[in-house]
């Protein structure tokens, strides 16, 4: 393994969106950030801006208010870069499944690599995700 | 000190600035997830950040943000030579003051209203520290009668026991120059998204990795700067442990401080600053120094 994957694997740095969750995964998001997780262990930092971010954190239900600043904060993102959903709602727009302003899983805007279900997503399962979407960071360029 | 030997003293600073910049930003982020509870990345956290961007996709909001991005590396790497060659203090500090200049027209060169912010915020920053840092370099030039680093190096005793009024001013602009809190308004040496980065917003991949390691370089500089205040003679590394002493305080102050204006910033920077030389410059005058 070349020193750029082996730096890539050691430093992903997210960037987080609400597409209009009911903020349960946000909140266990957030916990990742906390001493009890502290992600930062593993090099990962949560960005605030997309140019800069390596992994795409979004959690709710795609829907018509805001699926294009979601495509439009993925197209500001550089190359390699991979997108986690976290939560049921971003999986398959969960309970809001079939809402007239709902357009379902954030798959149907952008391409999504990771899925993680849970209502809310457990903290230890969003870092897994995130070591999932190192997996395609890696084979990036290969 | 024979010319060969400065030459290779500078083209060492040049190669080895960058590498301890880098290794005590990674000190620096696991001492405060230590003092935050936490375990904190590993120490070699920032080349990996670094080498990561470099491998990222280019992306650039407009050429002349790349043509400023490029000139605030080139000059911050000149004002290093110009230190290791062991010239005159006020030369590096100019070099220094006009590559920050370029850091913030770059922030200004592009339309986004983060990095336009950052820019102004970054002027403000240099606007607090840099009448700080130029008559800093004055008490020096009292008591040694020359700007000249080489001077310091030959004068045969310490500066800290004259200056060091001048040296606690100088700790503020370190502060300011690490972009540590309370003074990191325009862009935070940490992730803590102040402006979403403010000057840096449109910096993408590798030129956000050139940017970094010129901040890296800026560092060091500052941190030699404060090490000229003890380095002659037989306790030469009593420099060294100055310089990261220094380094440790603003790690502290920056853990237990919160973020704050920008007017506050001035009127505390200007105030205590220049109250701190100007003290000490009189000091001198009156020979109590």
């Amino acid at each position: 393994m070349g020193i750029l994957s082996t730096s890539r694997m050691k430093s992903p740095w997210l960037l987080h969106f609400d597409c209009g969750s009911c903020n349960g995964c946000d909140i266990e998001i957030l916990a990742a950030l906390t001493p009890l997780y502290d992600i930062e262990r593993f090099g990962i930092v949560n960005m605030g801006n997309p140019k800069h971010a390596d992994v795409l954190l979004v959690t709710g239900p795609a829907n018509h208010r805001n699926y294009r600043v979601l495509r439009n904060l993925y197209q500001q993102m550089r190359d390699p870069k991979g997108v986690i959903v976290v939560g049921t709602c971003g999986c398959t727009g969960g309970v809001f499944h079939n809402c007239p302003n709902v357009l379902g899983g954030i798959d149907k805007v952008i391409p999504v690599d990771v899925y993680v279900p849970g209502c809310a997503a457990r903290p230890e399962a969003i870092i897994d995700a995130v070591v999932l979407a190192l997996g395609k960071l890696k084979a990036y360029g290969k | 000190m024979s010319t060969g030997w400065l030459i290779g003293s500078a083209v060492i600073a040049v190669i080895v600035a960058p590498l301890i910049g880098g290794l005590l930003r990674g000190i620096d982020r696991k001492l405060t997830a230590h003092m935050q509870g936490r375990i904190g990345p590993p120490i070699m956290q920032p080349f990996y950040d670094v080498i990561k961007l470099f491998g990222k996709e280019r992306c650039v909001a407009g050429k002349a943000q790349l043509v400023f991005g490029y000139a605030y590396l080139t000059l911050i790497v000149t004002a290093v030579v110009f230190f290791a060659l062991r010239q005159d203090l006020l030369v590096v500090l100019f070099i220094l003051f006009l590559g920050c200049i370029f850091l913030a027209i770059g922030a200004l060169s592009v339309k986004s209203p983060y990095s336009q912010l950052g820019g102004h915020r970054e002027l403000l920053q240099f606007l607090a520290y840099e009448p700080i840092l130029l008559l800093a370099v004055v008490p020096i030039a009292l008591k040694l009668q020359s700007f000249r680093i080489a001077t310091i190096f030959e004068s045969g005793q310490p500066l800290l026991p004259h200056l060091w009024l001048s040296f606690i001013a100088l700790l503020i602009v370190l502060a300011i120059v690490m972009r540590k809190s309370p003074f990191d308004i325009s862009s935070s040496e940490h992730a803590h998204q102040e402006l979403v980065r403010g000057l840096v917003t449109e910096y993408a991949g590798p030129y956000l990795a050139l940017i970094e390691i010129a901040h890296w370089y800026e560092m060091v500089l500052l941190l030699s700067i404060l090490g000229l205040f003890w380095v002659v003679g037989s306790l030469w590394w009593l420099s060294i442990i100055i310089a990261l002493g220094s380094w440790f305080i603003i790690l502290i102050v920056d853990n237990i401080s919160a973020r704050l204006t920008w007017s506050w910033m001035l009127r505390f920077t200007w105030v205590a600053g220049i109250s701190l030389i100007g003290s000490n410059i009189l000091f001198i005058n009156l020979g109590w120094m």
